[in-house]
């Protein structure tokens, strides 16, 4: 599936948009960080919870579970929420 | 981002020689500023008079500490984060012109199900360990935890059995028992004669030590006062901003605390008020705390408004710095070259620091981007630096 990869992330990655496996986003992390080690602590903490000014969605839906079912069809946005200062 | 990267925001400079261990005089100092948006080397002359910006490092980022291992005097650790993406460490051994992050950086237990785990927001305190364990170091986060490392920052792992302990998470608090930035686990100190003798504080949580390498912990906040109205037996209450141990005498610690200015001699358990020799109208509040390199009785504070809502600025908005020579007794203010009034300043606990030079160079950062020295432990002012981001942390390398 395709990745939108915030920002802030970019240096892990290098690109805007990546793809990744996973039929779930949990598997999708962990895939993303197999390849870009690193990259999910810095979006998910240590209890698998979404860090607080992350967003992600799935084909344009918010969602706030690690354990959300992705197809491979599916496009992903990890976005950064319009905070701070 | 275990990737290795260039930083091209930074000036290139050579790497830097290895660092004072104590042996040879230094021939210059570097200073290691961590800011709320990055971070800075500033390379001095040997005469400290004049000073190169390398930086900005991180551009962007929070960072925390900044700290140069005086074992090998080459290998940089920074403890960062930004305001959305979660904590890491970055390390440099080539003094910053290229950065690793770690492996595994500081993070609590996934808690079981159920329960409720804690999650690092962000590492606060870094202190390499023992001479004679090379590439062990440790880190204080926020919230508080104690974590340690063994092969130089790049993995790290909770120390102890601290993070879990039930009497010390409630000692710990919750997050609105802590500072305005969260509660924090700090002043992690090594005993240089015995690398299993360890103290550290919490804000808030009291002092404690170990003399068993993290086996059995103790607090230690016997004569700490509390805000008023609180117990102090209730190691909760008490609330350390920075402890401090003499170099030249590792049974004298100094203390800045919430509710005053403290010494303690070991054996001794208890510590003592020195800050009640203050003048009254500025009080002995504020939150670093400096010690002399050879000198166990001299020491600085920079005093800070702790009055009713805790301004956390300069007294009536003159700043000083106040030394004292005689463990304590007495106190001197250090004003010259300071503005004399309508200045405002914070300085946080961490940004404040010397270099063992003599005459001794002192150093301190500003909430507002300032950074000033004084080349002659505190007689003159002088600054370095304006218009740099909110300082939040400021260490003093000495190289050969």
């Amino acid at each position: 599936m395709k990745v939108l990869i915030a920002s802030p992330l970019h240096s892990y990655v290098n690109a805007r948009e990546v793809d990744a496996a996973g039929t779930t986003l949990r598997e999708m992390l962990a895939d993303l960080d197999r390849r870009y080690p690193g990259i999910r602590f810095r979006m998910v903490d240590e209890q698998d919870l979404l860090r607080k000014h992350m967003r992600f969605f799935v084909n344009g839906e918010q969602v706030f579970d690690v354990e959300h079912a992705l197809r491979p069809t599916d496009e992903v946005q990890i976005v950064q929420a319009l905070s701070g200062g | 981002m275990r990737r290795k990267s260039k930083n091209p925001s930074t000036k290139r400079r050579k790497p830097a020689a290895r660092a004072d261990r104590g042996q040879t005089k230094p021939r210059h100092n570097v200073l290691l500023v961590a800011t709320r948006k990055g971070a800075w080397l500033f390379h001095g002359d040997k005469a400290r008079r004049t000073w190169q910006a390398d930086g900005p490092h991180f551009l962007g980022q929070i960072i925390h500490h900044l700290v140069l291992d005086p074992r090998d005097g080459k290998t940089l650790l920074a403890a960062a984060s930004t305001g959305h993406l979660g904590p890491t460490i970055f390390r440099s051994t080539d003094f910053g012109r290229s950065w690793t992050e770690a492996k595994q950086p500081p993070a609590f237990a996934k808690a079981t199900d159920g329960q409720k785990g804690r999650s690092v927001n962000h590492t606060f305190w870094l202190t390499p360990a023992h001479a004679n364990e090379p590439g062990v170091w440790y880190a204080g986060t926020s919230p508080q935890g104690l974590f340690r490392s063994e092969d130089g920052g790049v993995t790290w792992s909770a120390f102890s059995n601290l993070n879990d302990d039930p009497q010390y998470r409630a000692w710990m608090g919750s997050e609105q028992d802590g500072t305005p930035d969260g509660p924090k686990l700090h002043s992690i100190i090594v005993d240089p004669r015995d690398p299993a003798h360890l103290y550290f504080a919490m804000s808030g949580g009291g002092v404690h030590e170990t003399t068993d390498g993290g086996r059995n912990w103790t607090p230690m906040v016997q004569g700490m006062a509390v805000v008023d109205g609180f117990d102090a037996e209730n190691v909760a209450f008490h609330d350390p901003h920075c402890v401090r141990l003499c170099p030249s005498n590792p049974d004298r610690l100094y203390q800045q605390n919430h509710c005053g200015i403290y010494r303690l001699d070991r054996p001794s358990r208890k510590w003592i008020r020195i800050g009640e020799t203050m003048p009254r109208r500025v009080g002995d509040i504020g939150f670093p705390m400096v010690v002399h390199p050879r000198d166990d009785k001299v020491a600085w504070v920079l005093p800070m408004d702790g009055q009713t809502v805790w301004p956390r600025t300069s007294v009536e908005g003159r700043p000083c710095v106040y030394g004292t020579r005689n463990s304590g007794k007495t106190w001197k203010r250090l004003d010259d070259g300071f503005p004399k009034d309508q200045a405002w300043w914070t300085v946080k606990r961490q940004a404040m620091t010397a270099d063992r030079r003599d005459p001794v160079g002192l150093y301190f950062g500003t909430t507002g981007g300032e950074l000033w020295m004084s080349r002659s432990e505190g007689d003159g002012w002088t600054s370095i630096a304006r218009h740099l981001p909110e300082i939040y942390a400021v260490e003093a390398a000495d190289m050969e």
